[in-house]
């Protein structure tokens, strides 16, 4: 009797809960009806352009992971990505003549990028913390307020890059190290960095203590108007990250750039396991979110399986079931 | 009595403003469009604005109120402000989409003001004393018999579609019937949603799929410019030209810079709301007639023709 009571917990300790294995579990089925169905799937050519391209979503979700963690919300992050996309394009565009096509003028590019998503990220933060407005309400109006600016700025149109400047700018997004692209190995550095800060540093502690009772974190003497500021200012930086590698891969902006980027990263935030309602956040879970999500869109263009007009249903299915594996597991204890 | 006050005050301020609209004896044309959310309908909203300033200066005696909606209830809400705040005598409309608006339209009509119908049609027929169309199926039309006659002994090509509409279902029926016989065969096609991000995915998925692709009809240029990163990236030389639509400046620059992957372009122009809106106001100022149907036609823009497509002071 007694020594089957002390084997219980070490035997739970080995096998990680459905909380944990739902999402990657998730995946890995993906990836195995994705090879069945065609050959090229696990080519690395396929592999490169999934992960490539979940890199914009990717590199703001992490940040969103931590706003959520930290019991807020972010609806203006793909407005401010589009917003930043143009702004970055102006600069660049109207310091051609001065700095040419060179080094330096990519680095101004990052520059307004970095600067304008941290002063983005600081005014919703600002006005959600010291002027005490729902984070809902207030992302729900910066997120209309950057999508009208760059339409404003396009003239309704599109704004590129000129041609030039792009052809310099196209191997951030296109060239990389030793066949590793620029956006996949600067996913993975954000998403390390983030991981570490998150479960390591105080700093994530800080997040988790806030989202999970903002009175109870405010005694243990955390800062909680600070750590909801700095999570927003995080994403707004990170957002920035992300347009710096978005620009290149089209050169240009218009009012359909970044178009429900905000929801399809809190989706991969909240497959990945971080509680919407704030108070626990994993950040390695958000990456296999996010993956799940482009691969959905991957698997349903190699293959012929399903008319196109039912792509988002088949989305909306596999998001709701990666959560119901969670919750399931999650109840039972 | 205070009641009563109110009323009398409110009976005066109506007066009032009766008496000032018909002192200003202007007639007001509405103008309700889509916001620009996309290259298309950035260069409509464009050519609207450019045509409302013209007019307001050929036409002292018109007025012109234009808005723009994101939504078709936020159109919808548009019109019945028009109708309710500036008693406009003509409505010209490009419906966000044909079934909500079909009968705010009507009341419209029912009012006794003129009604322009721009590009989407209605839904109940005879509503609108004079529809400019776009022609779709001859969109399709054109671009398949073009892709027909640049590949004679037929090939293998993908398809991108737009956002699932009529529109997009005409086009894609109109180009079907064209290269019907002519050894050419669709091997794939999807959704780019007439978006460059979505295209640019697409086609990388395509060219992951497919070994030999010899043409994409990207059916819009907004997609092409999307398709054409996608085969850049991946270095792919089987594909031998891609072909858009709409006539946005800087494909039809390369046209006409007689670029091989983009040898023509098919037009829809934009431009069609500034024809709605000047034949409106002709119908309004002169016993000319305009009722009817309007079709503007899509024509093949090719190197030779391309200078007079090219406009490059537009947005689109």
């Amino acid at each position: 009797m007694a020594s089957e009571t002390v084997n219980m917990p070490e035997r739970r300790r080995k096998l990680p809960s459905m909380s944990v294995l739902g999402p990657v579990i998730a995946l890995l089925v993906l990836v195995a009806i994705g090879a069945m169905m065609n050959p090229n799937f696990l080519g690395a050519g396929n592999i490169t352009n999934v992960l490539a391209r979940s890199a914009f979503i990717g590199i703001i979700a992490v940040g969103m992971t931590f706003v959520i963690t930290a019991g807020g919300l972010d609806l203006s992050v793909g407005s401010m990505a589009a917003f930043i996309a143009g702004l970055m394009i102006l600069v660049m565009n109207a310091a051609l003549p001065v700095l040419g096509v060179g080094v330096p003028i990519i680095l101004l590019g990052m520059a307004t990028a970095l600067i304008a998503g941290l002063l983005a990220g600081l005014l919703n933060g600002f006005l959600i913390t010291t002027l005490g407005i729902e984070a809902f309400i207030v992302t729900l109006g910066t997120m209309g307020i950057y999508r009208s600016l760059v339409t404003w700025l396009a003239d309704g149109g599109t704004l590129s890059l000129d041609f030039g400047l792009r052809t310099f700018y196209r191997p951030v997004y296109f060239d990389g190290i030793l066949g590793v692209s620029w956006p996949i190995i600067v996913f993975a550095l954000v998403v390390i960095i983030g991981e570490v800060v998150m479960s390591r540093a105080r700093f994530g502690r800080h997040c988790a203590a806030t989202g999970s009772s903002e009175h109870v974190a405010h005694y243990s003497n955390v800062n909680v108007n600070r750590t909801r500021l700095a999570t927003y200012a995080m994403l707004g930086v990170l957002v920035g990250v992300a347009t710096i590698m978005y620009v290149p891969r089209l050169g240009s902006a218009s009012a359909s750039t970044g178009v429900l980027w905000e929801l399809e990263a809190i989706a991969a935030v909240i497959i990945g396991g971080t509680v919407l309602k704030g108070g626990f956040g994993r950040v390695w879970g958000t990456v296999i979110g996010v993956l799940i999500l482009s691969l959905i869109d991957n698997i349903l263009n190699l293959t012929d399986l399903v008319s196109p007009y039912l792509n988002g249903a088949i989305q909306g299915v596999i998001i709701i079931l990666a959560v119901i594996l969670q919750r399931e597991a999650k109840a039972k204890g | 009595m205070t009641y009563l006050k109110t009323f009398a005050t409110g009976l005066v301020a109506a007066a009032v403003t009766a008496g000032m609209a018909m002192a200003q004896d202007a007639k007001v044309i509405g103008v309700s469009i889509p916001a620009a959310t996309h290259g298309w309908a950035g260069g409509m909203n464009f050519h609207a604005q450019e045509a409302v300033k013209r007019l307001e200066e050929v036409y002292p005696e018109l007025d012109f109120v234009l808005a723009t909606a994101s939504d078709p209830g936020k159109q919808v809400n548009d019109i019945e402000d028009m109708v309710a705040t500036r008693n406009i005598s003509a409505l010209v409309v490009l419906p966000f989409e044909s079934e909500p608006l079909t009968s705010p339209v009507q009341a419209v009509a029912e009012g006794g003001a003129w009604v322009t119908v721009v590009d989407r049609g209605l839904s109940v027929e005879g509503i609108e004393d004079l529809y400019v169309a776009g022609d779709n199926p001859g969109f399709g039309r054109v671009s398949g018999e073009y892709m027909a006659s640049k590949m004679p002994d037929g090939g293998k090509i993908v398809v991108l579609r737009g956002i699932p509409t009529t529109i997009d279902n005409e086009r894609v029926a109109g180009f079907e019937s064209a290269i019907e016989g002519s050894g050419i065969e669709i091997i794939d096609m999807e959704h780019g949603n007439w978006n460059r991000d979505d295209s640019f995915n697409v086609m990388q998925d395509f060219l992951s799929k497919h070994e030999q692709i010899d043409a994409v009809w990207a059916s819009d240029d907004d997609m092409a410019v999307g398709v054409l990163a996608a085969i850049d990236a991946a270095g792919r030389d089987d594909v031998q030209f891609v072909l858009g639509g709409a006539g946005m400046k800087e494909m039809v620059k390369r046209v006409m810079d007689g670029d091989t992957m983009i040898p023509a372009d098919v037009t829809y122009p934009p431009s069609m709301i500034a024809t709605a809106i000047e034949l409106t106001a002709v119908g309004m100022t002169s016993t000319a007639p305009v009722s009817g149907t309007f079709t503007i036609g899509s024509v093949l823009i090719t190197p030779e023709n391309a200078e007079q497509f090219y406009y490059p002071d537009s947005p689109f």
